[in-house]
Parts: C-alpha cells; sequence; structure tokens
C-alpha cells in the first residue's frame, strides 16, 4: 500500500482532533504519514508524536524552520512538494481550513494534480480515493475522484469520527531549502485567539449559536452552551451588528459545522446560515417567529422567546448534573 | 497603477440552484449575478484607486465564463471599475479551478496589473483556491482573506482572521489579494454609476487571444471527475411546539436527554 501523506494540524504541538480525522481516513487509503510543521525553529515535541502514533502514523515527516511560521502559504508548498517528489504518495489530505484550501490549490498547480476540496467523507476506490462533498448549502452530494497525478484532498472537520490504531510513527527529518521567492508575504505580527474554555467551534460535537434574536445579550447562549458543554456560534447578523466576533460565524463567509446537535438561537434560517449548519445531525431551534425558515430543518423547535426559554432550560440541565 | 479584480458569475445563491445534464453548473438555467463575494474585491480595488491616485489608476474587472458572465462585469463596471475583460470561449465549459486559474493567469499577466484582488471564495463552487493557484502561477505575493486591508505606496497590509490566530501580514511591490466579507462595504450602483457603465470598454478575448492550448482546459481535460450527484433528501419534518408558560423548555430538555445529549 502506498503512503498517504497527512498535513498535520496543530497549535503549539498540541495536536487538533482534525488531524486524528485525517489519518483515520488515511488509513483506508493506504499508510498514513504525518507531515508535521514545526512552530519556529522547534522540532516535534514528544506530545504531538505520541500523539499521531496513537491514531495510526506509520511514518512523520518532521518539516522545521522559522520560515515556515513566518511566511504565509508558500515555504509549506514547497515542501510538500519536495515530498510528493520524493515519496510519491498515493493521496495527500490536508485540513480543510483556509490556510489548508491554499495549500492544497498551490501543491495542486505545482505538482500537475487534481484537487478536490471540502470533502465530508473519503473511501478507497478501485483506481484511487472516492470523495463526498456536500455543495449548495447542503442541498446536494457530489461524489468525485481524482483524475490526473496525486489526489490533493482536503477534508472537512467532523468527516470521521477518529478511531485509534497502533502507528510506527518512524520519524524523519526533512530538510527543505525555502528559496528568497518564497518568502515573500511576511507573517509581522500572530495573535493567538483568546482561550474561551469552550471546544472549537469547527471541532465540536455540539454547536449552540445565537443571531438577531438575541438583541445583543449573548449571555443567555453562551450560559446554555456551557451547560451543554458546547461551542458556541453566531449569525452574520449578529456578527455584522458587533455582537460577537467575525471568528465564531456560522454560514456561507464564516465557519461551516457539522456537529452532532446543532441549536439556533434567535436566527431566522437564512440561506447564507444554513450553508454553514445544514448538514448538522440534530437540529433545534429557538425563535419567536413561528414563520422562521429555520423551523423547516428542525428536528426540534421551540417557538418562544430565547431569553425566556434557554435560562430555564440551562437551569434544568444544570439540576439534571446535580 | 492598474488594478486587476477577478469576478465570477455565479447562480444566485437564493435561486434553486441545480446542475446541468453534464454535472456541471447551471449557469444558464438558474439566474446569476456577480457573486456576492466578489462584490468586495470590486469594492476593495475601488477604495485602492480613491484613497491613491484616482486620475492615473485604473480598475479592470476579469470574468471567465459564458455569453451571460458578462452580467459580472456589468455590475462591476456599475460599481465603479473602468474596463472589463470577458474571456469567452466554449471550450472553456467544465473547466475545473486548476484550468481556470491557467486562464484567469493568463488574462490578467496580459493586462500587466500592479495589484489583483479575488475575492474570498465564490458562492457556487466555494472552493477558496483560486487566488492561491493564480498567486502561484502569476509568482506573486499571496495577501489572502484580508479582513482589513492597507495599501500604503508600495506595501500592502492585512489582517488575516484564522481558526486560532490572527496575522498580520505584509507584501511589497505586486501582489496578489484576496477579501472577505469582512474587509469592507461594498457600494450600491448609482445611477450615474449605471448610465457610465453603458459607455465602459469591454474586452472580449478568446483562449487563442491568450495563447492557451484549448486542450489544456474544458471538461475533457478536467484533472477531477464528479461520478454522481444527489439531491439531498429533504430533511423529515420535526416537531415544532409553542412556548406556553415555560413549557418550552421543559420540552426543550426532554427532547435533548431522549436524544442523550444530555
Amino acid at each position: 500500500m502506498g503512503e498517504i501523506l497527512v498535513v498535520v494540524d496543530h497549535v503549539d504541538g498540541v495536536v487538533r482532533k482534525t488531524t486524528h480525522e485525517l489519518l483515520t481516513l488515511a488509513r483506508r487509503l493506504g499508510e498514513p504519514s504525518a507531515v508535521f510543521f514545526g512552530d519556529g525553529a522547534d522540532g516535534l515535541g514528544e506530545a504531538a508524536g505520541t500523539s499521531l502514533r496513537e491514531y495510526g502514523a506509520e511514518k512523520i515527516y518532521v518539516v522545521a524552520g522559522a520560515e515556515f511560521a513566518d511566511y504565509l502559504v508558500v515555504p509549506k508548498v514547497d515542501a510538500l512538494g519536495v515530498l510528493v517528489q520524493q515519496v510519491s504518495p498515493t493521496a495527500v489530505l490536508i485540513p480543510s481550513s483556509a490556510e489548508g484550501k491554499e495549500i492544497a490549490g498551490r501543491l495542486a498547480v505545482r505538482t500537475e494534480s487534481g484537487l478536490i476540496t471540502d470533502a465530508v467523507d473519503v473511501q478507497a476506490g478501485d483506481d484511487g480515493p472516492r470523495t463526498t462533498q456536500s455543495v449548495f448549502a447542503g442541498g446536494f452530494t457530489v461524489q468525485s475522484k481524482v483524475v490526473h497525478g496525486t489526489p490533493i484532498i482536503t477534508v472537512k472537520p467532523n468527516a470521521v469520527t477518529p478511531e485509534r490504531a497502533d502507528g510506527a510513527g518512524a520519524v524523519e527529518t526533512v530538510d527543505v531549502a525555502v528559496p528568497e521567492s518564497s518568502r515573500t508575504a511576511a507573517v509581522v505580527e500572530r495573535r493567538p485567539r483568546a482561550a474561551t474554555g469552550r471546544p472549537e467551534l469547527t471541532e465540536a460535537s455540539i454547536v449552540v449559536s445565537g443571531g438577531r434574536g438575541t438583541g445583543g445579550d449573548f449571555a443567555p447562549v453562551e450560559a446554555f452552551a456551557d451547560a451543554l458543554g458546547a461551542a458556541v456560534g453566531a449569525s452574520r447578523a449578529a456578527v455584522d451588528s458587533g455582537w460577537y466576533p467575525h471568528s465564531y460565524q456560522v454560514g456561507q463567509t464564516g465557519k461551516t459545522v457539522s456537529p452532532q446537535l446543532y441549536v439556533a438561537n434567535g436566527i431566522s434560517g437564512a440561506i447564507q446560515h444554513r450553508a454553514g449548519m445544514q448538514t448538522s445531525k440534530t437540529i433545534v431551534a429557538v425563535n419567536k417567529d413561528s414563520e422562521a425558515p429555520i423551523f423547516d430543518l428542525v428536528d426540534f423547535g421551540v417557538v418562544g422567546d430565547l431569553h425566556k426559554v434557554l435560562p430555564a432550560a440551562t437551569d434544568q440541565i444544570n439540576a439534571r448534573k446535580g | 497603477m492598474k488594478i486587476v479584480v477577478c469576478v465570477k458569475y455565479c447562480p444566485d445563491a437564493t435561486a434553486d440552484r441545480s446542475f446541468a445534464a453534464d454535472r456541471t453548473v447551471d449557469r444558464v438555467g438558474v439566474d446569476g449575478v456577480l457573486s456576492e463575494l466578489d462584490e468586495y474585491a470590486v469594492e476593495q480595488a475601488l477604495q485602492v484607486k480613491e484613497s491613491g491616485d484616482p486620475e492615473t489608476t485604473e480598475v479592470v474587472a476579469v470574468t471567465v465564463g459564458p455569453e451571460v458572465a458578462r452580467a459580472a462585469l456589468l455590475k462591476s463596471l456599475q460599481m465603479g471599475a473602468d474596463a472589463g475583460v470577458h474571456v469567452l470561449d466554449d471550450a472553456v465549459h467544465g473547466s475545473d479551478a486548476v484550468a481556470t486559474s491557467l486562464i484567469l493567469a493568463k488574462a490578467v499577466e496580459a493586462q500587466a496589473a500592479d495589484l489583483v484582488i479575488c475575492g474570498m471564495a465564490s458562492t457556487d463552487g466555494s472552493m477558496s483556491v483560486v487566488p492561491a493557484m493564480l498567486a502561484e502561477r502569476l509568482g506573486l505575493p499571496q495577501v489572502t482573506f484580508a479582513s482589513e486591508l492597507t495599501v500604503d505606496g508600495d506595501t500592502v497590509r492585512a489582517r488575516r482572521d484564522g481558526d486560532v490566530a490572527t496575522e498580520i501580514v505584509e507584501a511589497a511591490g505586486r501582489v496578489l489579494i484576496s477579501v472577505t466579507d469582512q474587509a469592507n462595504e461594498p457600494r450600491y450602483p448609482s445611477f450615474k454609476g449605471i448610465m457610465a457603465a453603458k459607455k465602459k470598454p469591454v474586452e472580449s478575448l478568446t483562449l487563442a487571444d491568450l495563447g492557451i492550448d484549448a486542450a489544456l482546459v474544458g471538461a475533457g481535460s478536467a484533472w477531477t471527475a464528479v461520478e454522481a450527484i444527489e439531491a439531498r433528501p429533504p430533511r423529515a419534518a420535526g416537531t415544532v411546539v409553542v412556548d406556553e408558560d415555560g413549557s418550552g423548555a421543559g420540552a426543550l430538555v426532554e427532547f435533548l436527554a431522549a436524544q442523550k445529549f444530555i
């Protein structure tokens, strides 16, 4: 079986759940080889190595150097281009983040390979991976394959439940000379997002969102989210009103989420919002307007004022948890 | 200074979007518009022009697509772009993102632009990859997903909001930019703008005009193949209750408990 390169997503050496998902998918296609870009000049930390082996990485390619963090996208493409040439992988799997998709796009051009983005499932096929995508705001599912070069596939969070498997995780250091021409868009400042203590939006198994109906008060939404151990999201209307930061926006121009449970509060359910949450497994809505289109999507809905319903529900949940 | 804005004609997101028999996006049978996200790119170009030297700056909108795609150029011109370029060739039909970036690269190259500005994604394919591919082909620094952008002389500076951090990115010289919907507030075309657009030049180019081998683009040369498309089955109608004297919260908690979320 050929190698499947998996680009590792990590924050300061802590491997993110999306990487475990990619390693799980990679095992369907071949032998997973993780590609780890060191932050700054650091190599692979012990915790990261353990985490990758626990999810089946047979090899871990470590690419370290300050340039991979100091310049946008291109140095990572340089390194992956070298690896694709050296290893001739069966496929390359990359997380569907903004950066991940840009890396994938450039790598596809550089290696003359077909590219599929935002896969929600990847299966082995007779002549290469078969992907499933959800398009037009979740209105259609599309099955595709790459027919030229090395299949390069970006995969959405929550595409699969991560499964553990022992991997040898043999470490190989990759030396890449990053040319001056790749050091053009410099990251001059990086501000980590303040920790909220809640799960990351795209990774969370439960997302509780607020919209126009909050009237700007997200406290009931946040308290309800915390009772459920959920991430908090916001509609574009709430973000545009300045009530919640853009990084929490769910929808076409924000994050796409596909949790087990999505709770929309005071959100009417315009197509742009549906594009970001329609593939959630279970959908619940609380809205004053019984005619709101969000009720067409729900498994369960409450026509009522979120400022009354949510605090009461929060109290009941907390009471049950004792 | 010359600024090229890449714009796309997409089916209206609020219309009943669908696919044609050959499994490509139906761009003819469904009402289309300038991709909403490209309005931010056009607006950004106009702001760069207006805050710099408007007399010597030209904004050229470039699109690749069928005859109807001219509407995307027209809207850009109505907003204030100075000229349009339409790559119009039957052989383009069915091109994937890789081929689209090749065509755009040739069209942009022919313009000798100082800045190239794109939207963050199209509203149909929503891949978000063409700006990066274009930068790769043109050998330009990419300052992409800008949620805030300033152009100061030779230097482009942008705020890029990632999943876990916000980055400030800088590049100098000729740069390729993509902007998000946070970057600005696109203007509506004024009556004056709508009238003026009728007189603005739109150049129509074929693949041959751009020196592109037609065998490299189109559905037959795509490096990906769609094997099946299925309309998602409508969700089964759920239960909706009306909150009366606090009954809603109880019903909600019962539902969540029954589904094992609590």
